[in-house]
């Protein structure tokens, strides 16, 4: 393998911000038709560093070289000119036009300067895309394809600009497992080519299974640089967080008692009038964990809307506590002991511009404990979010700082400590870890496995099945809006991503 | 879960950060609340640029002795005039050293120009409120008029009624007025949807026509005397707000200052310290937050809009009982101290403090560019009002433009913001 030249070095980067190193000293390099993972926890500089490589930010102090050459990248375009690519987490396509349009934007091939030749556009689409064994039908309309077609589209879209070097940021975050297989087929066939591919993943998993190098960042810190051969997902963990890391939460079996959730015929309909969830039942009891696996789209988000009284439902029933709030408001439901992490923390589960404080009363402002007469009690507030940003560890500010100034992790911690302290019977937690490390991730697992031996009843809603079959004492299969079997958590990830995907349908069904 | 006993004993958020170095966050914030400050008073800066490269191109005279001479308008010279008066103290005989004379020509000037504040705090007020709950409250003019119709109504009936009880039922009645016609909008936005500029827009035409049919000939309201001029009756002498400082028959500053101050105090208390303004920010931060939080989106929208045009209905009346005293269809349709507040809001960036400051600087230009008293060797006339229209428009224009300021400012320092 090392025989195989050099493509790029980074050497001794460092970048620093007002208050912060974000990369100090780090050296990089990569190799023709390598994968090289880039490992770190959120804020480790992993993106400093990539955007440092494709212009975006000048580097105050180190070289960088590509193909021997050093090279100055002023900006993106110098990047390009390069012969760098990159294709970020949320991609920057033009949802209205075809891929081919979106592909050649900027760039597009054209009769006498004048005229479009789109022709000849989709002509060189179609064969980059056949020469990658991208699969992408170059006619087709962004809005109308999978999110995992739109990042082979902005695979594409770095091929035709010529790029050898491509920066793949968190690109399975967005993907089902299905199709996060199917990117690291094209991840080989590219490297099969001659292309090196810069893999940034807070994955271990991930980084094992498609990388030949793995570099760990730390704090903006260089930690090791280490073929994947021979790495394991503890030993890559340690070197991530500074410390031993619990892959999987130690937790002893469940004792359920009494049904604390009970959803009875369940039907939603979506903002369209499609209906997503279609006669959906079961219960979650005192002291278990059940979970919901599926894949994204199936109904998931539909059937929490409607539990938690955000959304109407068509029919049926949602008993919390043997209380029957079908048809409550979101402030009933919390009433009656519920409590609900959102799927999504930044959109719904804070207010950004809001103090760490003001967002630990977001549901319980109004009542007595927080206020009298209508005037906020500040002193308890605060006093109150003093105690939980301990109690949960949150970390990089006060009770007074603004959520949106918070990383993910600890946003994530401080909307768990809200719906935990309120002592809720029932607590759904949908996507309870999405987008967060390794170290939070243990955090909020370690939390949950407490609350339910507390005696609550939790019902996770989540995407990622290593997630679902550590964290849960029994498994719920959802299929276009129905469940469609149950699981103990000794299933296989391959049990249930058959049932995930309509297979297993009716037969598992316990 | 009542155990809030041991909360007041943890530690302070001082102790909080676990790796020493304030974090980037902190100094970004830092940044930001300077450039709360900094950005306002560099888009006013612009502005005023701007408006003195049209007097020079326009008129050929020196915009600095043109900037002066609205300085001087507005009475706010006063204050450089340091020497040693006496003064009464307001409702009382007793009288005291004073640096400054309360009698003086720049004195009058500045009472005119307290006088315009007040209105632009209380108007500036209403649109900031609405902007506080993701609300674009256009509809200050017409709330105002509302209000002011009513303390017309009001103020020149029940003429045997005592001054304070009257004067209180003309300022409830005429805030309700405001608010009711906002919270109509409000009402709209909460039920069906309706965006609040469209039915505020359309509402402001409501009651200017109203207000032209109740004042015009054969109008309900009309005068009684004067049966061909479209203006209405004044109202009784008991209505009229006191004047503390100046001359009541050459129109002196009016106690409607002060409820305009304590309006600034009451709108910074409702959105700091109560329940109502914390649902009323998490709905303008986040309304689908606010949601799951369990908070009622939109009875919230309809709480705002109507307390916005509390405001402005408030200061409708105020400005009847204080100096105006009685409406004419021309000052209904001619009117546009409602639209200024939206400016205001703008540039007090929807605080208290920064729309009490806001005011008090349109307030000025008002008064300074008003035509009274200048000297058209300096400043032709024409050109005066106009001036502060133009001013006006580009503050609008460039208030956006603060984080454009605040980045220009983070990279003449080398330093560019990251994310």
């Amino acid at each position: 393998m090392s025989a195989r030249p050099q493509v790029l070095e980074m050497r001794h980067i460092t970048k620093r911000f007002p208050g912060i190193v974000a990369n100090d000293d780090v050296s990089f390099d990569l190799r023709e038709g390598e994968v090289h993972a880039l490992l770190g926890e959120n804020g480790a500089g992993k993106s400093t560093l990539m955007n440092i490589l494709y212009g975006l930010y000048h580097p105050d102090e180190g070289e960088i070289l590509i193909k021997g050459k050093p090279v100055r990248l002023g900006s993106p375009n110098a990047a390009i000119d390069a012969g760098v690519g990159m294709v970020h987490q949320h991609f920057m396509l033009i949802p209205v036009m075809t891929v081919t349009e979106n592909i050649v934007l900027d760039m597009e091939p054209t009769h006498q300067r004048v005229f479009l030749d789109m022709n000849e556009a989709e002509r060189r689409v179609q064969e980059i895309s056949d020469r990658y064994g991208l699969a992408v039908d170059p006619t087709a309309r962004i809005q109308d394809i999978t999110v995992g077609q739109q990042q082979r589209v902005e695979i594409l879209k770095a091929l035709y600009r010529e790029a050898d070097i491509l920066v793949l940021d968190e690109p399975t975050a967005v993907l089902t497992p299905q199709e996060a297989k199917e990117l690291f087929e094209v991840v080989r066939s590219l490297t099969e080519r001659g292309k090196s591919v810069i893999f940034i993943s807070h994955k271990l998993n991930e980084a094992l299974e498609i990388a030949d190098r793995i570099t760990v960042l730390r704090r903006g810190k260089l930690i090791e640089t280490l073929p994947a051969a021979g790495a394991t997902e503890a030993s890559l963990a340690r070197l991530m967080v500074g410390r031993e890391v619990l892959l999987r939460v130690a937790k002893t079996p469940a004792r359920p008692t009494d049904p604390l959730l009970e959803v009875e015929e369940l039907r939603v309909l979506d903002d369209r009038g499609i209906e997503k969830v279609r006669g959906v039942s079961f219960e979650v009891r005192a002291g278990e964990i059940v979970a919901i696996a599926g894949i994204d789209g199936n109904g998931q988000t539909e059937l929490i809307d409607g539990m938690t009284g955000l959304r109407q439902v068509e029919s049926g029933a949602v008993r919390v506590d043997g209380a029957d709030v079908t048809s409550a408001s979101a402030h009933g439901h919390l009433a009656a002991g519920l409590g609900h992490i959102p799927e999504d923390r930044q959109r719904r589960g804070l207010v950004l511009e809001y103090s760490i404080g003001e967002n630990i009363v977001l549901h319980d402002y109004r009542s007595s404990r927080f206020s009298n007469l209508g005037w906020l009690s500040l002193g308890r507030i605060f006093g109150l979010a003093r105690r939980l940003i301990k109690e949960f560890d949150v970390r990089g500010g006060g009770a007074t700082t603004r959520a949106g100034g918070l990383s993910g992790g600890n946003q994530q911690k401080v909307v768990l400590a809200r719906e935990i302290e309120r002592d809720p019977k029932v607590l759904i937690a949908a996507q309870p870890t999405r987008g967060l490390d390794v170290g939070a991730i243990e955090f909020v697992h370690r939390r949950l496995i407490e609350e339910r031996d507390e005696g609550r009843a939790i019902l996770l809603v989540s995407l990622e099945l290593e997630e679902v079959l550590s964290l849960s004492d029994r498994i719920l299969v959802m299929y276009e809006g129905e469940i469609v079997g149950e699981f103990p958590p000794t299933a296989t990830e391959e049990e249930l991503g058959i049932a995930m995907t309509g297979g297993g349908r009716g037969e598992a069904a316990a | 879960m009542s155990d809030i006993g041991p909360v007041h004993q943890v530690g302070t958020p001082a102790e909080m950060p676990p790796e020493g170095s304030p974090s980037f966050n902190e100094r970004l914030a830092v940044a930001q609340k300077l450039g709360g400050l900094v950005a306002p008073l560099i888009t006013v800066l612009i502005a005023f640029v701007m408006g003195g490269l049209v007097v020079l191109v326009t008129t050929g005279k020196n915009p600095l002795r043109t900037y002066q001479a609205i300085f001087d308008g507005s009475g706010l010279n006063w204050f450089f005039e340091v020497g040693s008066h006496e003064v009464g103290l307001p409702f009382t005989d007793a009288k005291v050293w004073f640096p400054w004379d309360p009698a003086s020509f720049a004195s009058f000037n500045l009472q005119q120009t307290l006088i315009q504040t007040t209105t632009l705090t209380l108007v500036g007020l209403a649109v900031a409120f609405a902007f506080r709950c993701g609300l674009f409250n256009i509809g200050g003019q017409g709330q105002y008029i509302a209000g002011a119709i009513t303390a017309v109504w009001i103020g020149s009936s029940f003429a045997g009624m005592s001054p304070v009880p009257h004067v209180l039922l003309v300022l409830v009645v005429g805030t309700l007025m405001g608010a009711l016609v906002a919270g109509f909008a409000g009402f709209l936005k909460a039920t069906v949807g309706a965006h609040e500029v469209i039915s505020t827009i359309m509402l402001n035409n409501i009651v200017l026509w109203i207000g032209v049919y109740l004042f015009g000939r054969g109008g309900p309201l009309q005068n009684d005397t004067q049966p061909d001029v479209p203006v209405s009756n004044d109202i009784v002498e008991g209505a009229k707000l006191k004047v503390w400082w100046g001359d009541p028959l050459l129109q002196g500053l009016h106690i409607g200052f002060f409820i305009a101050i304590a309006g600034l105090v009451v709108y910074w208390l409702i959105l700091n310290r109560t329940t109502l303004g914390y649902g009323v920010k998490a709905v303008g931060f986040n309304p689908e937050a606010a949601r799951y939080g369990g908070i009622n989106v939109a009875r919230n929208y309809f709480v705002a809009m109507a307390l916005a045009g509390a405001f402005a209905g408030l200061a409708g009346a105020i400005d009847i009982l204080g100096w105006q005293f009685r409406l004419s269809t021309g000052d209904v349709s001619t009117s546009q101290i409602g639209f200024v507040g939206i400016a205001v809001a703008l540039l007090g960036r929807n605080t208290a403090v920064g729309t009490g400051l806001a005011a008090l600087l349109f307030g000025a230009l008002l008064t300074g560019t008003s035509t009274r008293n200048l000297d058209p060797e300096v400043f032709q006339p024409e050109l005066a009002s106009n001036l502060t229209l133009l001013i006006q428009g580009l503050v609008v224009l460039f208030v956006g433009m603060d984080m454009v300021i605040l980045w220009l400012i983070a990279r003449a320092r080398g330093r560019r913001l990251a994310t």
